[in-house]
């Protein structure tokens, strides 16, 4: 576990030794997500992670759309909402919805 | 976020002071804000929200809610994310409590101080990561200056120790103060807190017997009441 003061300093440390990085933070909830807005996860070019923006459930999700945002210097936002039938979408299971903006760090 | 700009964020943190990060969306230009600082408004950007008052007023909102907020400002919107220096807990006693508790709080984000005068129980090897002060609670919580987000627990059971303690807290903001003890000890307590002069509001914020009624028996259960309650005073507190 970390805090979100910790992940930013990973964020900082990474770029210290040369990585490309990307932070990603929760701006929006609606219903009961599990993280709150300000939580954040910071994403390296290897695709390792520290941090969270939700209790496990759209990280993956992430961390892809992270090495995006670190190859084109875009920043993008990203929203998961409640996971409906189909069991490969990513979602939330506890039913609620969230905002993430994904944003280059450097 | 340029690297500039999170090396600024990291050092304010450092330093313990409130900041508060503007981010305007989904563009992704950003300020860093100090609002309780005397030059707050100097290099704000000009992102006042469409109605009420000022970009300045809303990030100072967001760091006494603890709570991060999205506002609409006419360049687009703007979200606004706090950081507050740690929560602060002094605990006065190094007892057979005060190791989970402090470990707890720890775990929990929270910056723990131990405060005991007897320095055979205040050793700082006893309480790793923890700021282990071997003065009296009244010089201890003279120097700590407890705040709004600091919270002040007595477990020595001693009156030498706990009253002056809880005199000092009282007369803070501090947004929990509580004290061990039955409630026939508590009782015995608020007759000295009155003849020193305690206000009865005071002494009614005094929480005691300390922590949630969970039945707790071992040292480890006391610290979960004592954590929850803490826990439970500071978010009704923020959202207020």
């Amino acid at each position: 576990m970390n805090t979100d003061e910790e992940v930013l300093a990973t964020a900082a440390a990474w770029r210290a030794s040369g990585m490309e990085v990307a932070l990603a933070t929760v701006v929006r909830t609606w219903g009961s997500a599990p993280r709150p807005a300000g939580s954040h996860m910071a994403v390296n070019g290897s695709g390792d992670f520290c941090g969270s923006v939700s209790g496990g459930c759209v990280e993956t999700a992430v961390v892809d759309a992270a090495l995006e945002v670190i190859q084109s210097g875009e920043g993008r936002q990203l929203s998961f909402g409640v996971t409906d039938e189909m069991a490969w979408e990513v979602g939330l299971a506890c039913g609620g919805k969230v905002a993430i903006w994904v944003e280059r760090v450097g | 976020m340029r690297d500039d700009f999170l090396h600024r964020l990291l050092r304010a943190l450092e330093e313990g002071r409130p900041v508060v990060t503007a981010t305007l969306l989904p563009e992704g230009s950003q300020a860093l804000i100090l609002p309780l600082e005397p030059d707050a408004g100097e290099g704000a950007p000009g992102w006042d929200p469409v109605e009420g008052g000022s970009l300045l007023d809303e990030a100072r909102k967001a760091l006494l809610e603890d709570r991060s907020a999205s506002i609409t400002s006419e360049v687009g919107t703007v979200f606004l994310r706090p950081y507050n220096p740690p929560v602060r807990l002094v605990v006065v006693g190094a007892v057979h409590i005060t190791a989970p508790l402090a470990q707890m709080a720890g775990a929990a984000g929270i910056e723990v101080h131990v405060v005991d005068p007897r320095t055979a129980f205040a050793t700082a090897e006893r309480f790793p990561g923890v700021h282990v002060l071997d003065r009296w609670p009244a010089e201890a919580l003279e120097e700590l200056q407890p705040d709004h987000r600091t919270a002040v627990v007595t477990l020595t059971h001693d009156a030498k120790l706990d009253d002056p303690a809880l005199r000092a807290a009282l007369a803070s903001p501090a947004f929990y103060v509580g004290a061990l003890g039955s409630t026939r000890t508590h009782a015995k307590r608020v007759k000295r807190l009155r003849e020193d002069g305690v206000s009865e509001e005071d002494i009614g914020r005094i929480r005691a017997p300390v922590g949630v009624d969970i039945g707790a028996r071992t040292p480890a259960e006391i610290a979960v009441a004592i954590l929850a309650e803490l826990v439970a005073h500071l978010r009704r507190a923020e959202a207020s």
